[in-house]
């Protein structure tokens, strides 16, 4: 009898326990194989929807859901606290003692927000005149004091990165233009984007086409801004760089860090919580029988469940063939897919990979009607059909329609790349893995 | 887009193109370009830091990481490198931009 232990029930996990099971039907059947998942709660939250809360588009009830009714009946279900892995002698230990052995280990437990180790961030003003929205209670705390806004300075701002969905802080800027419009009072409100990055996104065709549509909507952009301090009495945060930044109204997206229980098992993660992974094959550096997916891995792509998906389209036949002592295979390329919501109605769609920058172009292949990098009603409707798509094809492990796990250049444009020759000290030594069984 | 600094080759904003044609006598020039005259032991133990990093991970450390790991104090390291510690370390040093990943 083997052993899978799955740590997290959120988005990768979820969906590596529908998979697997489906994959390893044979073996889960007859009892040769069994599947423990483990989480703290049964709340599963459908994340991309936080950012609908504070608009009062989404209430709580639209995007939380039981656990078990996203997993198969095979899947053991385990709620309790993950306090550290024997990552040498295979063991999981829970926080009230218990001890779970595996022959498997798959660590989803995703990304956490870190607002504490902000100096001042949840002092005096939190939640008052200063929010974030990746959490429920603060997206909920929010939408109550947006709903009540008389106007003033809206600084939307991002701490450090990494976070998760990169591109939600600009959406909920967006979004805010669109919120304020429809009420009638955007003369009163001044909207300000503040990012540690030089540029408002990170790659840089996408960071100039999502400047231009700051402008045009008249948000502030300040770039290179490292916060050092927020001082919640005085409404100001001060830059390590002694620039400050006063607001009425401060939305945040604040540090982030993996699971701490990553930082308690040895040599599993790095200097932040996130498991250190290997970019092609998903295997963990700590030890062979142990994966990471989703955003608990430090790898260099999105934080983002389309990216959650893409990769446990290569991890679930990567662990059946480790089970098999087949080869891994390389197939990971970091491909990621965002819709952008732009606010009126529209949004734009990004597609991309560790190697290609988000381009412009259509997708998913030339002439289809869905362009890339260019706002248009579809792309609103299919971030809109999101929701749906999670909780009915992501969630369970299906292919989606259109989407393949590689990034695919077919009606792209292709702008000149910029690479650079040295080796990565993690690059694939061998590109195709052992067949599948 | 790409030119040349001392005969090595450069992106368009100054970052090496190759980690491997790296010198402590380029680090120099670099980092007077960057308005640096000189580069302290101090200096030296965050380019090195950064160099060592991205060697082993394949990965630009960002500033958060240098706060963490680097040995050296955030208020310091702006101090250092008023410009941006981990952007202008990353140049000195001869390793591509820290991009904060996607
Ligand atoms: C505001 C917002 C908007 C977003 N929009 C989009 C979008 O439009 N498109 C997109 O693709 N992605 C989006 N995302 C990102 C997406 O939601 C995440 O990338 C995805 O949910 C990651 O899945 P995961 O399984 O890695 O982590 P999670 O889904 O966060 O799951 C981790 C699980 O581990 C459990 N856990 C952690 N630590 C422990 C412990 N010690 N003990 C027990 N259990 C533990 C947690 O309870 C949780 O259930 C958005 C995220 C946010 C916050």
């Amino acid at each position: 009898m083997k052993h899978i232990v799955i740590l997290g029930a959120g988005t990768a996990g979820t969906i590596m326990a529908n998979r697997l099971t489906r994959l390893l039907t044979r073996e889960v059947r007859s009892g040769a194989l069994d599947i423990t998942i483990v989480d703290r709660d049964d709340q599963h939250l459908y994340q991309p929807g936080l950012l609908f809360i504070p608009f009062g588009i989404y209430e709580r009830r639209d995007i939380v859901r039981s656990r078990h009714a996203t997993l198969p009946h095979h899947v053991r279900l385990l709620y309790g606290e993950i306090d550290r892995v024997d990552t040498q002698g295979s063991a999981v230990v829970l926080t009230d003692g218990r001890a779970l052995g595996y022959d498997v280990l798959i660590v989803a437990t995703g990304a956490r927000t870190l607002p504490g180790e902000t100096a001042g961030l949840t002092g005096h003003g939190w939640y008052e005149n200063a929010f974030d929205f990746f959490s429920l209670e603060g997206a909920e705390a929010l939408r109550t004091r947006l709903d009540a806004f008389p106007g003033g300075r809206l600084v939307v701002n991002v701490m450090d990165m990494p976070i998760k969905c990169p591109v939600a802080p600009l959406e909920f800027a967006f979004l805010a233009d669109w919120f304020f419009t429809k009420k009638g009072m955007r003369d009163k409100v001044q909207l300000t984007y503040a990012t540690p990055l030089d540029a408002a996104f990170t790659r840089p065709v996408a960071a100039a086409r999502l400047a231009h549509l700051l402008a045009e909507k008249d948000i502030e952009l300040v770039t290179e801004f490292n916060v050092g301090s927020v001082d919640g009495t005085a409404q100001r945060m001060r830059g390590w760089d002694d620039r400050e930044l006063a607001y009425d109204l401060l939305v945040t997206v604040p540090l982030h860090g993996g699971a701490s229980f990553v930082g308690r098992s040895q040599a599993m993660g790095d200097d932040f919580d996130f498991v250190r992974t290997h970019k092609y094959t998903l295997q963990a550096l700590a030890a062979e029988n142990i994966f990471a997916i989703g955003d608990a891995t430090d790898l260099p792509t999105s934080k983002a469940g389309s990216v959650a998906h893409f990769e446990s389209e290569v991890l679930a036949p990567n662990i059946a063939r480790f089970l098999h002592g087949v080869p891994l295979a390389h197939d990971f390329d970091g491909h990621a897919n965002c819709f952008v919501e732009t606010g009126h109605d529209k949004a734009l769609l990004i597609d991309f990979n560790y190697d290609t920058e988000p381009l412009p172009g259509d997708f998913p292949f030339a002439g289809s009607p869905l362009p890339l990098l260019e706002e248009s009603r579809l792309a609103h409707q299919a971030k809109r059909a999101l929701r749906w798509v999670y909780w009915n094809l992501l969630l369970p492990g299906h292919a989606v329609p259109g989407l393949s796990p590689q990034l695919s250049m077919a009606g792209k444009h292709a702008a000149p790349v910029e690479t650079h020759t040295f080796p990565d000290p993690r690059a694939p030594q061998t590109k195709r893995g052992g067949a599948v069984k | 887009m790409s030119t040349t600094l001392a005969g090595v080759a450069v992106d368009a904003e100054g970052f090496l193109l190759h980690p491997e044609d790296w010198t402590e006598a380029l680090a120099a020039e670099i980092a007077r370009g960057a308005g640096i005259d000189e580069l302290t032991p101090r200096h030296w133990l965050v380019v090195r830091f950064m160099r060592h990093r991205y060697l082993a991970t394949g990965t630009a450390p960002t500033i958060r990481t240098l706060g963490k790991a680097s040995g050296v104090e955030m208020k310091e390291l702006y101090q250092l490198f008023p410009k941006g510690p981990a952007k202008i370390a990353a140049k000195i040093g001869g390793i591509p931009k820290p991009r904060g990943c996607i």
